[in-house]
C-alpha cells in the first residue's frame, strides 16, 4: 500500500511565485523516505499541504489510501509532523505540550499521560517533563518535537529538517531512535540538508528543484548514477612528482596529500598497483566528498542551466 | 462502540483538552487576568456609587449604586470574555502553535468551541468575583435566576466569538487592543451601564437602539433587578441573532483559513 501518494500538486502564493509546479510523488508504506533540495524548492510547502497548513492550489493528495479533499480527519489522523520551526507554547511544561497534542487527536488523558512518559523518556526527556519549554535547548526541542508527534502513534510520520542545529552526538542518538521508529512500521519522510543523514537512513530519494521532482529513485540506484568519485590518499612519503596512471586524474595536494579522481569502470586495485609501481605508498583513504551531496549539487546545477536556456530561448 | 460514538468522544476529548489548556492558561496568571476586575469595578463601586450616586438619587425606583450592579457586571463579563480569545488565540498564531490544532483530525467547530469556551470560561469566573466584590456595596437580589443566568452565558458567548474574529484578522499586538480601545469601551459604556436610556432625548435613544451592547445590559438588569429600557423577547433575539452571524462568520474564516494558513 501507498503511504503517500501526490498527483499533479499545486501552489502558488497570493502575488508571489509559483512553489509548486505539478509534483507527482508516491511513497510506499514503511518505508524511510528523503525529500531533498535547495532552499526554496518547494519542500516545506509540499509537507504543509500534506499536513493541511497550507491550502493547495490544484492536484490531489492521498494518504493510505484516503484523499486529503474527502476525507481531511482520516489523512490528518494517520500523519505524524515534525516541522522545521519551533511551534509549541514555550511557556508551557514539556509533558503538558505532548498530553494535550495526544487530546487533540481524541486520546483520553490517562492514555496520554501513559504515552507522553514512553515516549519522552526514549527520547531523554523525561527529567525535563515539568520544565517550561523555552528552557530547553535546541536539541531538546527537536526531541520534544518528536515526542509530540509521535503521540497518536501515527502511521506516516513527516520531519522537516529535525536534525538542524543539532550537535553531532544528539543527531547520530536521534538517527538510532528513527531508526527504530521505521523498524517497528512507521513509514517516515524525510527532509533534511544533512545529505549524509539522507544517504544513511533512507532507501528511496526524490529531489525537488524549483517546484518540480528532478529525481526520483532508490538511494543505491542513486547513487550508482555517479560517473565518479573522488579520493584523497594520505601516502607514507612526500610525493616528489606526480605519477601518471591510465584512467585516473591524480593532483597533489599536499607533500604527503593526494587526490584522485576515479570512475565508475576503474577500481581502486587498478590505482594501487599504479601507485606502488611508481614507489608510493599509501596508508589512508577517504571519500573526498559526501556521494549524495555531489548528485544533488550536479542535479540543482542541471536545474539551473535548464532554467537559463529555457529563458535564453524565450527571449 | 459504534464508529460515530468513537468520533464524537474524540471531539469530545479534543474540546476537553482546549477548553481545560484555555482555563489553566488564565489561571496561571490570575494578577493579570481576574484581580484588574474586580479592582476596577471596587473603584467603579466606591466612586461612581457610594462618592456621587449619593447625589445622584434614585434610577428608575432603585439607589443609583444598585441601579449600576448589573451594568458594571456585564462589562466585565463583555472585556473579559472578549480579551481571553483575541490574547489567546492571536498568541496562538503567533508562536504558531495553533498548527498543533490545525493538524489534528478535528473540525474546525471544535476548535473554537474550545475556544469561545475558555472566553466564557474567563467572562463567568471574572463576573462571579466581581458579583462578590459589589456585594459589599449593594444590596444585590436576583429577580430572575433564568434570565440572569441566560444572559450572562450568552453575552459571553457573543463577545468570545468577537475576540476570535479580531484574533483571526490580527496581525500584530495593536491589531489586538484597537478593537477593545475604540470599539468595546465605547459600546459599552454608551450601552446604559451608567444611566437610562430613557434620562436620553428622543434622538439618541433611538441611537442607543442600535448598539447591541444596551440590548445585554439591560437584559441583564431585567434579570437582577426586574427592570429593562427593552422587551425581554427583543434583547434575547438580537443577542441570538449575533451570535449565530458571529459563529458562522467565525467557520468561514476556519474553514477557509483566513490568518491561519497560507
Amino acid at each position: 500500500m501507498q503511504a503517500l501518494s501526490i498527483k499533479n500538486l499545486q501552489k502558488t502564493y497570493k502575488n508571489g511565485p509559483q512553489a509548486l509546479c505539478g509534483i507527482d510523488l508516491e511513497v510506499d508504506e514503511g518505508d524511510f523516505f528523503a525529500l531533498l533540495g535547495p532552499n526554496g524548492a518547494g519542500k516545506s510547502t509540499a509537507i504543509g499541504v500534506i499536513s493541511s497548513l497550507v491550502n493547495k492550489s490544484g492536484g490531489t493528495v492521498k494518504v493510505f489510501g484516503h484523499d486529503l479533499d474527502k476525507a481531511p480527519e482520516a489523512v490528518k489522523a494517520c500523519i505524524g509532523l515534525v516541522p522545521q520551526e519551533f511551534n509549541f507554547n514555550m511557556f508551557e511544561p514539556v509533558v503538558e505540550i505532548v498530553v494535550n497534542q495526544a487530546g487533540y487527536y481524541g486520546i483520553p488523558r490517562k492514555e496520554a499521560y501513559r504515552r507522553a512518559e514512553v515516549y519522552l523518556k526514549q527520547l531523554d526527556l523525561w527529567e525535563k517533563r515539568h520544565a517550561e519549554a523555552r528552557s530547553l535547548s535546541g536539541g531538546m526541542k527537536r526531541r520534544l518535537m518528536i515526542a509530540r508527534a509521535l503521540v497518536h502513534e501515527p502511521r506516516l510520520l513527516i520531519l522537516d529538517e529535525p536534525t538542524a542545529g543539532v550537535d553531532i552526538e544528539i543527531r547520530h542518538s536521534m538517527w538510532q531512535f528513527l531508526k527504530r521508529i521505521n523498524e517497528q512500521g512507521t513509514t517516515i519522510i524525510l527532509t533534511t540538508h544533512y545529505l549524509e543523514e539522507a544517504e544513511s537512513l533512507c532507501r528511496n530519494i526524490a529531489i525537488i528543484n524549483r517546484g518540480r521532482i528532478a529525481e526520483r529513485a532508490a538511494m543505491g540506484e542513486m547513487l550508482r548514477r555517479l560517473h565518479q568519485q573522488s579520493f584523497v590518499l594520505d601516502t607514507a612519503e612526500p610525493v616528489d612528482s606526480l605519477p601518471t596512471i591510465e584512467g585516473f586524474d591524480l593532483e597533489l595536494t599536499e607533500s604527503c596529500v593526494l587526490e584522485a579522481c576515479v570512475t565508475r569502470d576503474k577500481g581502486l586495485t587498478e590505482l594501487f598497483d599504479g601507485l606502488r609501481q611508481a614507489g608510493i605508498e599509501v596508508v589512508s583513504l577517504r571519500n573526498k566528498q559526501n556521494r549524495l551531496e555531489q548528485l544533488f549539487m550536479d542535479m540543482v546545477a542541471n536545474g539551473r542551466a535548464k532554467d537559463a536556456d529555457q529563458q535564453g530561448a524565450g527571449q | 462502540m459504534s464508529h460515530q460514538a468513537d468520533r464524537f468522544a474524540a471531539y469530545w476529548t479534543a474540546f476537553q483538552t482546549i477548553l481545560t489548556k484555555e482555563v489553566l492558561r488564565f489561571a496561571r496568571i490570575w494578577v493579570q487576568t481576574v484581580l484588574p476586575p474586580a479592582i476596577t469595578t471596587a473603584l467603579y463601586f466606591i466612586i461612581f456609587g457610594k462618592l456621587i450616586g449619593a447625589q445622584i438619587g434614585d434610577m428608575e425606583g432603585f439607589r443609583y449604586i444598585d441601579f449600576i450592579v448589573p451594568g458594571l457586571i456585564l462589562m466585565s463579563v463583555i472585556s473579559n470574555s472578549y480579551a481571553n480569545v483575541v490574547s489567546s488565540f492571536y498568541n496562538s498564531k503567533f508562536q504558531h502553535h495553533i498548527e498543533e490544532l490545525l493538524i489534528a483530525p478535528l473540525p474546525n467547530w471544535i476548535i473554537l468551541a474550545g475556544f469561545v469556551s475558555g472566553g466564557v470560561a474567563r467572562g463567568v469566573v471574572v463576573g462571579v468575583v466581581v458579583t462578590i466584590v459589589s456585594m459589599f456595596f449593594s444590596d444585590l437580589a436576583i429577580h430572575s435566576y433564568g434570565v440572569t443566568l441566560l444572559v450572562f452565558v450568552l453575552t459571553s458567548i457573543l463577545f468570545a466569538l468577537g475576540g476570535f474574529i479580531n484574533a483571526v484578522y490580527a496581525n500584530s499586538f495593536d491589531d489586538i487592543s484597537i478593537v477593545p480601545t475604540f470599539i468595546l469601551v465605547p459600546l459599552t459604556y454608551l450601552g446604559g451601564v451608567f444611566y437610562s436610556i430613557t434620562l436620553l432625548p428622543e434622538f439618541w435613544q433611538n441611537v442607543s437602539l442600535a448598539n447591541p451592547v444596551l440590548y445585554m445590559v439591560n437584559a441583564f438588569r431585567y434579570g437582577l433587578l426586574g427592570v429593562s429600557d427593552i422587551p425581554l423577547w427583543v434583547a434575547f433575539l438580537i443577542i441570538i441573532g449575533f451570535i449565530v452571524v458571529l459563529f458562522g462568520f467565525a467557520i468561514y474564516l476556519l474553514n477557509r483559513g483566513v490568518g491561519i494558513k497560507t
